[in-house]
């Protein structure tokens, strides 16, 4: 059996460094195995988080060799293995230890948006008539499994850390999924053009490259929310008339 | 003196997946102050992984279907096992609950007429499973995660119970630890509700997750409650089996629904081959009638591959064990074959499989739309459980409640697809309306400070044995899987079994010895060691079921015992801790069932 180098973040928020793992490696294997053997042979107290190991949960986000990936859907063989392989946190988000991160801020952000409000349902039974056409839509923003690689990602987060103001690419992709429901009633233009603030984003489609439900999230989820937002706000037409009635 | 924060509700909720959701829900609604508790983030637990669909007949792509045909679907599939109210309230209040799921946000596929799509599933008479593709859990749970957190529940997320309080005979709480910093929690609770799934870990291939370790089980046998049915272990019929990395992942039955065939490596469709007696007059005469089932014809019978799931893993085992398995030690399940038949078969497959597309085609190398998959079984879901009532979902210990995987009863000796996310959403909200409801009725509790003092003190017991010699928890953990999965596994017997509890009594001397290294923030090394004593607990509970059952059923199968035994049809095993803290096995006789549900049963024959 083949053995490889895993060059793993070891620290908490006072530091940390990276530290090298010899281990052994075998066909189709990805890095969360490696990580997880690691974990159970060299380094006990290795922190990571991980659950369904095929992609599903979103749970395993980590940079590995500096781009920001799933570790159970990366394969070895997808890597240059002749190198050491560096497995870190999502650097935008506090570390706690090693490879987990602190991303309660995502569970508090949601909670600002707000939420589904159906209209009066079609049927006897008090249920909804919807067309597939009419649901294909929403249906690719709800594959997100929540992993978080695109607030990762974003600059406005990453960089410029302006999290008491801007909701991330994940929660457009949410408020689109809201927004463009064929049932919903409520409206989230406000919200987005002034809590979250939408306008933040410049398209530079880093959240798209990253996702692995390979969702558009910019061209489907944040463009159309920036025209919402546009259309109800900077309208020059409605502009006018908006100062003409003073509504 | 140990430390710990103090969090007290009315309700507390331990798990966060389906049931534990839906039980929140309910109770929050019905104005208890809610606290729940997961192992995971929010979102992550393991209804996320639920594939095919939910269960319910809500009749729109049959109309020939009812709640007593999914009733009777049910108790056949469960060999008769089951507790028959709790298969009659299921039946009856499943499709108000996915309705319940639209009117909360959620979007299945469609019928051409705009309403909920319902899929073909093993064992189910007529299409009923509402879908989303291949990825219907995380629909659900995200659905419900999104409608809970503005219900004004308290979640404490990435959260482990190490024992539930007790006030008398009464729950009164649990008491735990965060695991990111590793501080205590005392969480004092007028009434508790288990949600925490299953015990998958207890075996070396499956499709659970790390945090399936029994944890309510054992929880609910440790505070006197007791436990039903624990010989009966699904072993899902398609896992993934290769590369080494991946197996034990699972390969959804909605590819079978959608017309995937099992073939051996001479190309045969085997499962024609043993058809049982009791579904021979529901199942297709030959592949074109099969073909044509899945297609939706209504006059078609279906296909033997959608036969209940404890048959298909048998039948695949038998395949392999006579050297007509795949390369890799599977069988073949092949969808890209429909190719013959549907004009562009390859967008069809990506349609209505998204997730199994990708699944293969990045962690195995195979485009499942040109070439067969190699499967075979894999541990996914415990039919046994917490013992509760019917209605309430109370289990034998006053104000604790168990909904979901960790109960047990609807399911008997097997489980239905789809009948597992059906179950969480209707149990699950009776379990937080009946938690609510005791909550309401009954007075304040008072938390035993020495329980938990005895808690805290075992629970930092592993980092005083950091020295060398001490037993590793990952290395305990995984010599208890591999003899689990060899011993007690999908084929029995009477000698390995035995071998096996003597087994478990030696890995139980040595988690005595585990060590950990490091401090006590987020450091698995420590969760493990803890979650062992829940692994070694359910291990030990399964193998003395299966030990009593003389006999095959469902997903229990004894190879010296390999046929059904009309005398074994008539009771349950109950399991509860004795006064000596001995495991105690009883055969509870099952109640006869009312002659309404009866006839129900007669007419569907």
């Amino acid at each position: 059996m083949a053995s490889a180098m895993f060059r793993i973040w070891r620290g908490d928020p006072n530091g940390g460094k990276f530290q090298d793992y010899n281990t052994e490696v075998s066909e189709g294997m990805v890095v969360l195995d490696a990580v997880l053997k690691v974990q159970a042979e060299q380094a006990g107290d290795l922190a990571v988080r991980w659950n369904c190991k095929c992609g599903k949960c979103g749970s395993c986000s980590a940079e590995i060799n500096g781009k920001p990936k799933l570790m159970c859907m990366t394969r070895l063989n997808s890597l240059p293995m002749e190198e050491p392989v560096t497995v870190e946190p999502m650097r935008t988000f506090p570390l706690i230890k090693d490879l987990v991160t602190d991303v309660a801020w995502n569970y508090r952000v949601k909670k600002t948006i707000k939420k589904f409000a159906p209209r009066k349902g079609d049927f006897a039974d008090g249920s909804w008539k919807m067309g597939q056409k009419d649901v294909n839509r929403i249906q690719e923003f709800r594959k997100c499994i929540e992993c978080y690689l695109c607030q990762d990602v974003c600059h406005v987060l990453r960089d410029h850390r302006k999290f008491d103001e801007f909701a991330g690419p994940r929660f457009f992709v949410h408020t689109a999924a809201l927004e463009l429901h064929p049932l919903d009633t409520q409206s989230r233009s406000e919200d987005l053009k002034d809590k979250h603030n939408v306008g933040y984003c410049n398209i530079t489609k880093c959240c798209t490259n990253v996702c692995p439900e390979e969702i558009h999230i910019t061209d489907n989820a944040i463009i159309p929310l920036k025209e919402r937002v546009v259309d109800q706000y900077y309208d020059p037409l409605k502009m006018i008339v908006r100062k003409i009635f003073g509504t | 003196m140990v430390e710990y924060q103090t969090h007290a509700y009315d309700v507390l909720v331990i798990g966060a997946g389906g049931s534990g959701l839906s039980a929140a829900i309910k109770a929050s609604a019905d104005g208890a102050r809610v606290g729940v508790i997961t192992k995971s983030l929010l979102g992550k637990a393991h209804t996320v992984m639920a594939e095919g669909g939910v269960a319910a007949a809500l009749a729109n792509v049959d109309d020939r279907d009812n709640w007593r045909v999914h009733f009777s679907d049910t108790m056949r599939g469960g060999q008769y096992l089951n507790n028959w109210r709790m298969a009659e309230l299921h039946a009856k209040e499943a499709p108000d609950r996915v309705r319940e799921l639209e009117a909360w946000g959620a979007v299945f596929d469609r019928t051409p007429e705009g309403r909920i799509l319902q899929r073909n599933f093993g064992g189910h008479r007529y299409p009923r499973l509402a879908h989303v593709g291949d990825r219907t859990g995380l629909e659900i749970i995200r659905t419900l995660q999104d409608h809970g957190i503005h219900q004004g529940m308290e979640v404490h997320m990435e959260t482990t119970v190490l024992t539930l309080l007790l006030d008398g005979g009464r729950v009164a709480g649990a008491f735990g630890y965060d695991r990111e910093r590793g501080r205590f929690l005392l969480f004092p609770a007028k009434a508790v509700v288990l949600s925490t799934g299953g015990i998958g870990r207890a075996f070396r291939v499956t499709s659970n997750s790390w945090e399936y370790t029994g944890d309510g089980h054992s929880l609910a046998y440790h505070a006197g409650a007791a436990l039903l049915d624990m010989e009966f272990v699904q072993f899902h019929p398609t896992g993934m089996i290769w590369p080494p990395s991946v197996q034990g992942i699972l390969v959804t039955e909605g590819i079978r629904g959608d017309g995937g065939v099992l073939r051996n490596r001479e190309g045969r469709r085997f499962m024609f081959d043993d058809i049982p007696e009791n579904y021979r007059s529901q199942t297709a005469d030959d592949p074109e009638e099969g073909w044509r089932y899945t297609q939706g014809d209504k006059n078609a019978r279906r296909p033997p591959e959608l036969l209940t799931r404890d048959h298909v893993a048998r039948c695949i085992v038998r395949e392999i064990k006579a050297g007509r398995g795949s390369p890799h030690g599977g069988v073949f399940l092949d969808i890209a074959w429909i190719k013959e038949k549907v004009p562009n078969a390859e967008e069809y497959i990506k349609r209505k499989l998204p997730t199994m597309y990708q699944q293969f085609k990045q962690l195995a190398d195979i485009d499942i739309t040109k070439e067969p998959m190699e499967i075979g079984p894999t541990t996914h879901y415990v039919m046994g459980g917490v013992k509760v009532d019917a209605e309430t979902q109370m289990s034998t210990v006053p104000g604790l409640f168990a909904a979901g995987e960790c109960a047990a009863g609807l399911h008997g000796a097997n489980r239905l697809g789809g009948n597992s996310l059906s179950d969480l959403l209707v149990f699950g909200r009776r379990a937080g309306l009946y938690a609510a409801c005791f909550a309401k009725e009954h007075g304040d509790v008072r938390s035993d400070s020495g329980q938990v003092e005895r808690a805290a003190r075992e629970a930092l017991m592993p980092f005083d044995r950091q020295q060398s010699g001490a037993e590793n928890p990952y290395q305990i953990q995984h010599e208890l899987q591999s003899m689990m999965q060899d011993e007690v596994g999908i084929v029995r017997n009477d000698q390995e079994m035995r071998k096996a509890l003597e087994g478990i009594g030696k890995l139980r001397e040595r988690a005595a010895k585990v060590g950990v290294y490091g401090n006590r923030e987020f450091n698995n090394g420590w969760h493990t060691a803890l979650d062992l004593q829940n692994l070694l607990t359910v291990s030990e509970a399964v193998a003395r079921a299966a030990l009593e059952r003389k006999e095959s059923r469902g997903a229990h199968f004894r190879e010296d015992f390999p046929e059904k035994d009309p005398e074994a049809a008539k009771f349950n095993i109950v399991i509860r801790q004795g006064s000596d803290g001995e495991m105690q096995l009883e055969r509870v006789p099952i109640t006869e069932m009312p002659a309404e549900l009866k006839q129900v049963i007669e007419e569907m024959k």
